[in-house]
């Protein structure tokens, strides 16, 4: 989960980061009481989860309470590479003297976690690692050892800091680490950590990734969780407890497992690809259980959904047995029913491995009018998508 | 022989006496798995009787490797206290441990990791997330189904479970040596270099079936590593085609970000080196099928 630097600010504040004074407002009502708090003066910043605020004016300087008002409405509402502002953060002014960037993240390709640190900070650290690599310090972090004194000064040195910051800059490293175990982080990044007019090192703006699977020792985490963004049927999926991502496609997908699932919307867009473009619609994992509830919630999510045309239900029975997905997706069409939600959109289903022919039978047997089956992945997604293009 | 489990291997469960390590403890003696017993400290000195086999239930995994003489642990205990399972496994100098457990802290992950490393590596970490391992008609370390497929020379190594059932499933009449199920996190134990390796060495392995998903650059990194190491015929498949940047596709470590870890440079790197890649998983099995055909 990214948070919002409002939010990345507030975790640095919690654990001791040097930060400037900051207040996450909605309104231009509320901007004017943080205003008054603030005594006049702050940097109104938009809140969006994308780089490049600064260019499209998501970022201005006010001086009056008056001004940071009228900035906070210009800001409000502004679409910034596709992301609608809806909240701004008014921070305390600083005279950034220099700007620097530090970042703790985890290196999947050495399984461990590795610090960056350089001196050309305030841009985008992409752009300093493709034109100027030697600026950017690399560093990989044990895992274990974490950022000792050491392990601080090696990174301080390396990134060569001007030598009268090293001690600040250590601290606030040491700091940044305990953000980024205590708070299970993947990511924790600076940019710019400035040295202001009276040579403090300050985190101006910082980005913060949080790990979901750590949730369950962080039920602080839940609040941070940007509940206006979620598309209404993910976060109904989500409610569901389903492992769903809303596509723009309009064939609707279910399957089991989460490779076998990616694999199933490759093979509809190959398919689709002879039916005029037909993409995917969705994501859907049910698990290895396939349980007839789950089916039901799964089928209700996607047949809820206004851009599918045709479902292409995608099984294979490992552990679970055939037989037993098929008198679930017998029972879900059931329950569906039950609860008055009339299936209207052609399911292709395909069950392969254990107990398949039982399955297949079952499904036979049931003879729902809606409910076809083919016997192979590719031959089902060829046959979902021909579905979907005719509609 | 097969690859890192065989029919000798004794092998225990952590966290047999939970509801999915029941279940499949129940499985994998089914499929011929050698159990010698399980761990939990609040139940050690007991014993449970799974169809009909005594399985000791021990207070510590060094104590079941002391008693039992086991090189292998199977690990279901919950994602809370998969970094304590592992940590005592590793301590206790196990020779395998697969980690089946889903849902593990990425931290818990890397510092376990690190400990196997700062131990010599003398514990082969499987996992986390992952469906484990199978040497068919020898032995099943896991929760893959034994039914689906049978004994032969194709080895296969793969991030995703069904994925992995699927391909089996598909050339189950040809058969396999080993199936090794590495699993989808950002940081896992075993990886595909680590498998393909392994199976070059294996005088039971012909060919071998690789299966990646977006997501980091171990498909790019094994494809340089079988350009340098791999004389094995080697077919492959890339899940995530069209999965779009920046949403989570299921594993916690499939997701694009940026320009990397698409599927798009995976099969590139994969077919620069001369690997076949499918476009489906059962074109990929009939690109294995031609190679084993001669």
């Amino acid at each position: 989960m990214d948070l919002f630097e409002y939010q990345a600010r507030d975790l640095f504040a919690k654990h001791g980061v040097p930060v400037l004074p900051g207040e996450v407002v909605f309104t231009p009502e509320e901007a004017r009481a943080a205003a008054e708090r603030m005594g006049g003066k702050a940097v109104v910043k938009a809140q969006v989860k994308v780089g490049g605020r600064g260019k499209a004016g998501g970022v201005k300087l006010a001086f009056s309470t008056d001004e940071v008002v009228e900035k906070t409405e210009q800001i409000l509402g502004l679409d910034i590479k596709g992301h609608i502002v809806k909240k701004v953060m008014l921070a305390g002014l600083a005279k950034p003297v220099d700007e620097y960037y530090v970042s703790f993240l985890l290196d999947r390709t050495n399984r461990t976690f590795l610090a960056m640190a350089s001196v050309e900070g305030g841009v985008e650290i992409e752009v300093v690692a493709e034109e100027n690599p030697d600026a950017l310090a690399r560093i990989p972090v044990d895992a274990i050892e974490g950022v000792t004194e050491a392990k601080a000064r090696e990174i301080v040195e390396a990134a060569k800091f001007p030598a009268e910051l090293h001690d600040q800059i250590v601290a606030t490293l040491k700091t940044l680490w305990t953000v980024f175990v205590e708070e299970d982080a993947t990511l924790v990044e600076v940019n710019p950590l400035i040295k202001s007019e009276e040579g403090k090192i300050i985190a101006l703006d910082g980005k913060v990734s949080l790990d979901e699977n750590a949730d369950f020792r962080h039920p602080d985490h839940e609040a941070l969780e940007d509940k206006d963004a979620a598309d209404p049927l993910e976060a109904a999926a989500k409610a569901k407890g389903l492992n769903y991502v809303k596509l723009d496609g309009s064939v609707g997908i279910i399957g089991n497992g989460a490779g076998l699932v990616m694999s199933t919307l490759d093979v509809v867009a190959y398919a689709g690809e002879n039916h005029g473009g037909v993409k995917p619609a969705n994501f859907l994992d049910i698990g290895g259980g396939a349980s007839a509830e789950v089916m039901a919630n799964g089928l209700e999510i996607i047949l809820g959904d206004a851009d599918v045309k045709s479902v292409f239900v995608n099984v294979f029975g490992g552990i679970t047995a055939c037989d037993a997905v098929a008198n679930g997706i017998v029972q879900a069409l059931e329950l569906l029913k039950q609860k008055g939600e009339a299936v209207t959109k052609p399911l292709v289903v395909r069950l392969d491995g254990n107990n398949a022919e039982l399955g297949r039978q079952i499904l036979t047997d049931a003879n729902h009018p809606l409910v076809q089956q083919v016997d192979t992945m590719d031959g089902a997604a060829e046959r979902a998508a021909e579905l979907a293009a005719a509609k | 022989m097969a690859i890192f489990l065989t029919k000798d291997s004794k092998v225990i469960v952590q966290g047999m006496t939970g509801s999915e390590g029941m279940k499949h403890t129940h499985r994998m003696l089914a499929s011929g798995t050698n159990i010698v017993g399980g761990v939990n400290p609040r139940k050690a000195g007991t014993t449970v009787d799974v169809d009909g086999t005594e399985v000791p239930v021990f207070g510590t995994v060094a104590e079941a490797m002391e008693a039992t003489g086991a090189d292998v642990t199977v690990v279901f205990v919950p994602p809370k206290f998969t970094k304590d399972a592992v940590v005592e496994a590793i301590e206790a100098g196990i020779g395998l441990a697969v980690v089946i457990t889903e849902g593990v802290p990425v931290h818990d992950t890397a510092q376990f990791w690190a400990l196997a490393g700062a131990k010599g590596n003398k514990t082969r970490i499987i996992g986390p997330n992952c469906p484990g391992l199978i040497t068919p008609g020898q032995s099943n370390a896991g929760i893959i189904p034994a039914s689906i497929t049978k004994p032969g020379r194709i080895g296969l190594v793969s991030k995703s479970g069904t994925l992995t059932y699927q391909m089996m499933y598909e050339l189950a009449d040809i058969g396999f040596s080993t199936a090794v199920g590495i699993g989808g996190d950002p940081i896992i134990g075993t990886t595909h270099i680590d498998c393909l390796q392994a199976f070059q060495d294996d005088p039971d392995t012909d060919a071998i079936v690789m299966i990646g998903e977006i997501g980091g650059d171990a498909e790019e990194r094994a494809a340089a590593y079988i350009a340098e190491h791999i004389t094995k015929p080697v077919v492959g498949y890339v899940a995530g085609f069209t999965a779009p940047e920046g949403k989570t596709m299921g594993h916690a470590g499939a997701i694009v970000s940026g320009s990397s870890g698409t599927a798009q440079a995976k099969q590139d790197a994969l077919e620069a080196v001369g690997v076949k890649v499918g476009k489906t998983p059962s074109e990929t099995a009939r690109l294995m099928r031609e190679i084993m055909a001669g």
